[in-house]
Parts: C-alpha cells; sequence; structure tokens
C-alpha cells in the first residue's frame, strides 16, 4: 500500500534569534532577521523522508502558504528528501493578517484536490505558538487526527500514534486519511546533503493561489497590541532566616 | 608553610603543606618538579605574612585568596599539562589597584603571573613556581562603545562571548572569535595577539586593537589607549604588549574596531577524499568567494572522529579523510547564497569536493561549529594532548601529520590535524594515556627542525608562554632574539613580570 504524504512547512524567524518588538507594537522585527524553517516542521519533513524510505509513502509532497520568500523554505524541504513543493503565494499584507483558520482550508482543498493520505504537520509554530492548524485541518476534512506524535507506525490499514500529552504517552489507532502533527522526540532530522541540495532544485515546484483554492483570507480577528513582557524585578539578598521571614511580613506574603 | 593573614580571626591549617595533598586522584605534576632540567626559580622574594597584609589594605580581604583549595584551578592550566605552586591570588577591580600591586612587588621583588581566563595553551597563564596570581577576572567593565567610529572600550577582564553578546545587540561583532570564548578574557587576547577563526577575514589584534592601557613593572600606568583608526604620531607602542604575553607589561584596558555584523552568514561543511582535493577547493573558494570568506577552517578525519566518538556530536555527511568549513559573511543573504551555490554546484561536479552540507538553520551552524571548536576539548579525554600550532605552507598540511605518524607509531593513540587553512596555520595534536618524557624527546625538537626546514613558525597564534620558550630561536634571527631581552631589561629590570615564559635564558 503506497501513500501520499504531504507536509505543512512555515518559513519563521530563527528559533535562535533574539526577537525584538517593533516600536509601534504591531508585531516583531523579521527585516533583515535570519529566517528558517520551523523546527517542528522539520522534524514533519524528516517523518514523511523516512516513511518513504521504509517504503510507506510513495509520493511526498512539501506546501507552504506565504510570501515569495516561502520558496527558501520549499527549497530546504525538497534538499530533505521531499519529491515535490506547492506555494501557495499570499502576498505581504494578507500574510501578515493570516491565522491557522486560513491555512487549514488552503491545506483541505489541496488535500482533497492531491488526493492525499496523509497530512503531516509541525504541532506549532514558533512565532504564533498557535497549535492549531492540524486540527483545523483535520476538523474541516472530518479526518481523525493523531496530534504531538511521537511514534507513527503502520498496523495494516491504521496508523499507529504515540502522543505526548501532559500525563505522558497516549497511544491511538487512526484510519486513513489522517491527519498528525509531529511533536519534538519524534526524530531528529537530518542535514541536507549537497547532491540532495543540487536535486532539489530540478525538483518540480508548483505555485498556487489562494483564489485557486476558493480561500478567502479576510482576518477574523484583529492583533491589537504586542508588547514584551515585563522586565524581571532584581532579586534581593536576605542575611539570613530571621531577616527572610521579616521580609516576607512586610511584603505580606506571611 | 602557609600564609596567615594579619587577622588573627581567620586561622590556617598548620599542618605540613603539600599542594598534592588537596588534590584530585589524577593531579598534575608539578612544572617545577617535571621540568626541574629546564628551568630553576628566579631571586625573587617569597610571600610573608606582612606582603598580604599590604594586598588585603589595597584589596580588601575577599579579593586576596590564599585558601589552596581556591587556588587549585589558578595553578593548572586548562589543558592540565603544568601546575605552579602559587599560594596568594589577586582580583584587583580597578587599573589603580593593579597599579599599586605591581609597584609594590616590584620593591619587594615579588614574581607576578597575570592571568585571564586561563585558557592558554602553551602554560602561560599559569605560575611555575610560587609567583603570585594576577587575576583580570574582575576587572569586567565595558566602557564605552561609539556606535558611529565602532570602537569599543572596556576593561581587561571582559570576557570575549559577553563582548559578543553586547555588541550584538547593537549590530556589531568582535573582529576575533576562538573556541575558548566563553572564558577567555579580551586583555589576555591582546596580550598574546590571539588569533582564531575570523583573522582571515578582520585580521589580527596588531590592527583591530586601536589602544591599550598597560601598568609597566614599576606599577606606573601607561596611556596607550588612542580610540583612533589613524593616529601616526611617534612610536606605535601598544604593539610592543600585544603578543609579549605580560611580560613586557598588564594591559588593564583595550580599545579595538569592531566590525559591523553581517547581514547574512552561511556556513558550509563539506567532505573530501583527499588532500589535493582540498587545496584546489580551497583556492577556488577564495576566488569564487573571496570578499565574502570570512572563516576557512580545515579538519582531517581523525579530528573529526574524535568529537564525535568522544563528545557524541552528530555527524552530518559521511565520514571521509579531509573535512573543510567554509563560512561567508556579507550585506545581502541573496547574493551570498547565489555565490556559495554556484561554487558548490562547481565543486561537487568538479569531483573535487565528495559531500557536504549547508547549515539551514542558526542550530546547525552552531552544531557544525561545534565539529571544529571542540576538537581540543575532546581529545583531553585521551590523557595528554601533545599540540603543535605551526605555521607551514599549507601544501604540506597532510604531510606534516604523516610524517609525525611515520616517527612516532603506536607511541600515540591518536593523530589530528586541523586549522586555520586560510591562514597557513596548522594545529597538531598527539594524543597519549599519560605525559611521557621519552615520547616528548622523540617529538621535539624533531618537529621544531621540520618547521624550520620550511620557514614556517613553531608558534602560529598559541605564543610562547613557558612551554615553547626554549625554542623561539626556530623561528627567530639570534639579533631579534638579543634585541627581545634587552627590551625586556629596559621594560622590567627586576624580571617580576610572567617570569620564565616567552624568552630563553
Amino acid at each position: 500500500m503506497s501513500l501520499r504524504v504531504m507536509v505543512g512547512v512555515k518559513r519563521v524567524v530563527d528559533y535562535a534569534v533574539k526577537v525584538r518588538v517593533k516600536p509601534d507594537k504591531t508585531g516583531v522585527i523579521t527585516d533583515g532577521v535570519k529566517h528558517s524553517m520551523n523546527p517542528f516542521d522539520e522534524i514533519a519533513v524528516e517523518e514523511a523522508v523516512r516513511l518513504k524510505e521504509k517504503n510507506v509513502a510513495n509520493e511526498i509532497i512539501a506546501v507552504s502558504c506565504g510570501p515569495a520568500a516561502s520558496q527558501e523554505t520549499l527549497r530546504t524541504a525538497l534538499a530533505m528528501g521531499m519529491d515535490k513543493a506547492i506555494h501557495v503565494e499570499i502576498p505581504q499584507p494578507q500574510y501578515d493578517t493570516m491565522q491557522p483558520i486560513h491555512v487549514a482550508k488552503c491545506l483541505a482543498k489541496l488535500a482533497t484536490d492531491y488526493k492525499v493520505d496523509i497530512i503531516i504537520l509541525g504541532k506549532q509554530a514558533i512565532d504564533d505558538d498557535c497549535n492549531q492548524t492540524a486540527q483545523m485541518t483535520a476538523g474541516l476534512l472530518d479526518w481523525p487526527q493523531g496530534v504531538y506524535a511521537s511514534k507513527i507506525e503502520k498496523d495494516g490499514d491504521l496508523l499507529v500514534v504515540t502522543r505526548e500529552v501532559d500525563g505522558g504517552l497516549e497511544t491511538v489507532k487512526l484510519k486513513l486519511p489522517a491527519v498528525l502533527s509531529a511533536d519534538l522526540r519524534l526524530n531528529e532530522p537530518r542535514y541536507a546533503t549537497l547532491p540532495n541540495i543540487m536535486k532539489a532544485k530540478k525538483k518540480p515546484l508548483d505555485k498556487k493561489t489562494p483564489a485557486d483554492l476558493g480561500v478567502d483570507l479576510a482576518p477574523r480577528h484583529q492583533v491589537v497590541s504586542i508588547e514584551d513582557p515585563p522586565t524581571r524585578q532584581a532579586g534581593a539578598k536576605v542575611a539570613d532566616v530571621d531577616e527572610l521571614i521579616s521580609r516576607l511580613k512586610a511584603l505580606g506574603r506571611i | 608553610m602557609w600564609l596567615m593573614r594579619n587577622n588573627p580571626r581567620i586561622l590556617i591549617s598548620k599542618s605540613i603543606i603539600n599542594i598534592s595533598k588537596f588534590s584530585s586522584t589524577d593531579q598534575v605534576e608539578l612544572t617545577s618538579i617535571r621540568y626541574k632540567n629546564h628551568v630553576k626559580r628566579g631571586d625573587f622574594a617569597t610571600i610573608n605574612g606582612s606582603d598580604v597584609g599590604v594586598f588585603e589594605e589595597i584589596l580588601g580581604n575577599e579579593r586576596v585568596v590564599i585558601d589552596p583549595n581556591d587556588l587549585q584551578i589558578h595553578n593548572i592550566d586548562w589543558i592540565r599539562s603544568v601546575r605552579g605552586a602559587s599560594r596568594l591570588l589577586l582580583k584587583p577591580k580597578t587599573t589603580d589597584e593593579v597599579s599599586r600591586i605591581v609597584a609594590y612587588c616590584n620593591k619587594r621583588k615579588l614574581a607576578l603571573c597575570p592571568q585571564g581566563g586561563n585558557t592558554g595553551l602553551v602554560g602561560g597563564s599559569v605560575p611555575v613556581y610560587d609567583e603570585i596570581i594576577l587575576s583580570t577576572s574582575l576587572m569586567n567593565q565595558i566602557i564605552s562603545l561609539n556606535e558611529w567610529s565602532s570602537i569599543l572600550v572596556c576593561q581587561a577582564g571582559c570576557v570575549l562571548e559577553t563582548l559578543s553578546e553586547y555588541l550584538n545587540e547593537r549590530e556589531m561583532i568582535m573582529p576575533l572569535d576562538l573556541g575558548a570564548k566563553g572564558s577567555c578574557q579580551i586583555g589576555a587576547n591582546a596580550s598574546t595577539n590571539a588569533g582564531g577563526l575570523r583573522l582571515i577575514r578582520y585580521g589580527s589584534l596588531h590592527s583591530t586593537i586601536l589602544g591599550l592601557e598597560v601598568v609597566l613593572a614599576d606599577g606606573t600606568i601607561m596611556d596607550c589607549m588612542s580610540a583612533m583608526k589613524k593616529d601616526n604620531t611617534g612610536y606605535d607602542l601598544k604593539h610592543l604588549f600585544i603578543g609579549s604575553e605580560g611580560t613586557l607589561g598588564i594591559v588593564t584596558k583595550v580599545a579595538i574596531h569592531c566590525p559591523t555584523k553581517p547581514n547574512s552568514v552561511t556556513l558550509a561543511f563539506l567532505g573530501l577524499n583527499s588532500y589535493e582535493n582540498l587545496l584546489k577547493t580551497m583556492k577556488k573558494a577564495k576566488k569564487e568567494l573571496g570578499e565574502i570568506l570570512s572563516s576557512l577552517e580545515y579538519m582531517d578525519g581523525a579530528s573529526v572522529e574524535s568529537v564525535i566518538e568522544i563528545l557524541k556530536l552528530k555527524r552530518p555527511i559521511g565520514e571521509f579523510p579531509f573535512y573543510m568549513l567554509i563560512e561567508c559573511s556579507g550585506s545581502n543573504e541573496r547574493h551570498d547564497q547565489e555565490k556559495l551555490n554556484n561554487f558548490l554546484d562547481d565543486v561537487m561536479e568538479s569531483g573535487n569536493v565528495a559531500d557536504g552540507t549547508i547549515a539551514a538553520d542558526l542550530n546547525q551552524m552552531s552544531e557544525i561549529w561545534g565539529l571544529r571548536e571542540r576538537i581540543a576539548e575532546a581529545l583531553l579525554h585521551d590523557g595528554y594532548v601533545y599540540k603543535y600550532d605551526l605555521s607551514i605552507p599549507v601544501t604540506h598540511f597532510d604531510e606534516l601529520v604523516k610524517v609525525m605518524q611515520k616517527e612516532l607509531g603506536s607511541l600515540i593513540k591518536r593523530f589530528c590535524g586541523y586549522g586555520h587553512l586560510g591562514d597557513g596555520n596548522i594545529h597538531l595534536n598527539m594524543t597519549c594515556p599519560v605525559y611521557d618524557p621519552k615520547i616528548t624527546a622523540k617529538i621535539e625538537p624533531f618537529v621544531y627542525e621540520w618547521v624550520q626546514r620550511h620557514q614556517g613558525s613553531v608558534s602560529a597564534e598559541h605564543g610562547l608562554g613557558f612551554k615553547k620558550r626554549d625554542f623561539i630561536s626556530y623561528s627567530k634571527s639570534p639579533e631579534s632574539i638579543v634585541t627581545m631581552k634587552q627590551l625586556k631589561k629596559l621594560f622590567d629590570p627586576n624580571g617580576i613580570l610572567n617570569p620564565y615564559k616567552v624568552l630563553p635564558v
């Protein structure tokens, strides 16, 4: 049984960069800042490539919704081993207000059009931390979902997904087609090696627009302001237990 | 005998002191014992209780350290190859305190060992006998940063990484970078003319340091702190202090020119099958990436295997006998990526490069750098490391490794060659379980003679310190050594500044 897998990837500010809020509080500074593939998406790509290497998948497709620069991220995915890429081109002003619901609608339409069997997304993007796209996509398609996956196995016609949840690990069995989201411990992404980086240049990259997919990008909510968290107050040293107690009493803590 | 503070409330144990009693089981042999045939204690005074009292008056109790447990790490170098027997560590905060300490020591003829981050690799940063250790660690204030001229002024004890982080937030970088950045201090970097990973792009400290404040052997504070790029008024004295390893004066302040932070940094890691291929790739890199090249490093198979095996670092590409690390820094990411991609296409097609990868994000970048920067750390686990930092013709890097393999064979556990390919500077490392003078005798002067035959330097960037002072003549003419000794006598007539280092007796 050979499956078609679609992986969503997002171009985000590199997770090692110290993010700074714009003076007008409308967002964070992204100009001139290093960007790379969302780390959870790297894990999703790696998982898809491994599924192909195990012959569980026979075609693996990367998708990204975003402005022109998103193509860099798609090229990285191709260099890691994806077979082809789809770029849903979103102009910058609309990208600034795009939300998970819009991405989910795009992915749902693409999954139907391309007859996808498994969608793997990163658990969440490190810029908005929404953790919604996989769940919404599953809802729109009415497909089962295995989110926060730390292990994915095939058992006949079913997928067995081990999920990392607050209480520990939960295992679910899903019928196909299904939506999964990758958590940190699912795998360790590979380095894209030069021969693959060069092959990637020749792999197909299809362009689509939201109109092609019938998706309306009008935002559902508005970001009012973005601010730095309050600066941490300096601590104080006390000389002994007696002083600690009297300080706590003075602060009304005891 | 222990030092007693004048304050009777603080008593020191009166048991017989032999520092080794406080040691861990694998204590390093005292330099004065291991090298007893090569060095003897100079005609310096011995510290007594009233000296401690004077220092306490200048610094207060807390910054005068006499507890042998606290002194241990300051008496041993980072690679555990030398151990001194100092009984006193001083931690000044200001230039004035340094001046008063040095003036007193000069009067009393007490020897001093200036110490920064203690990351030196030639035994230059720790005492040989009982020299007083003068640590700059508490002199860690950043004084000013002029964002228009890009000149940073700071005290000598600022840690390099701290300065880098400070500058990073202001869109600038330090002109030097080395593996020891988390511990090494800028004053000592200046005193040793530290080289590092970006010398190929930003130059040596002789060009990037614009000014120094130095305390001379008699306590005089010499202000050479011009913070200007161009100042041709008289003899440029600061250059004497850069690279003289604390033997002509103690650096207390630094003014350094900081490059603008590049908009784009890309890193490629390549695997090659032969040294021939490596040389051809290097030539191509210089031609096609020239103006954006910021780092060009080489590692042989054994070097990379050591970090993978010992530190369990990740292997990015397959196993090859040679690796190159190429970093590019520029003002436009798209342009740089295009240049790098074209270069990589070329070298892959020509077959010179067997495999490689480009760091996809900052995390991969630091992982790949780890493969180069942590080799020294990994090799320490083998036991004892014979380290040779040499300038030799770049065409002969691998030949030298093979020559040493032939000469020493199974006496050595691991032969590693790695280093600054773009600067013609190889780090030759040979490890074995324990220090063995018989092995040393087989290596030295054999390796130095080889270097001399190839008109190279027996110490490209690490300096001479204690361990290499006797080999200076392999790279410097006799008359220049005579002049160096005259300068030392002029600057430090009593010889109290970092004795036993740099110049041979």
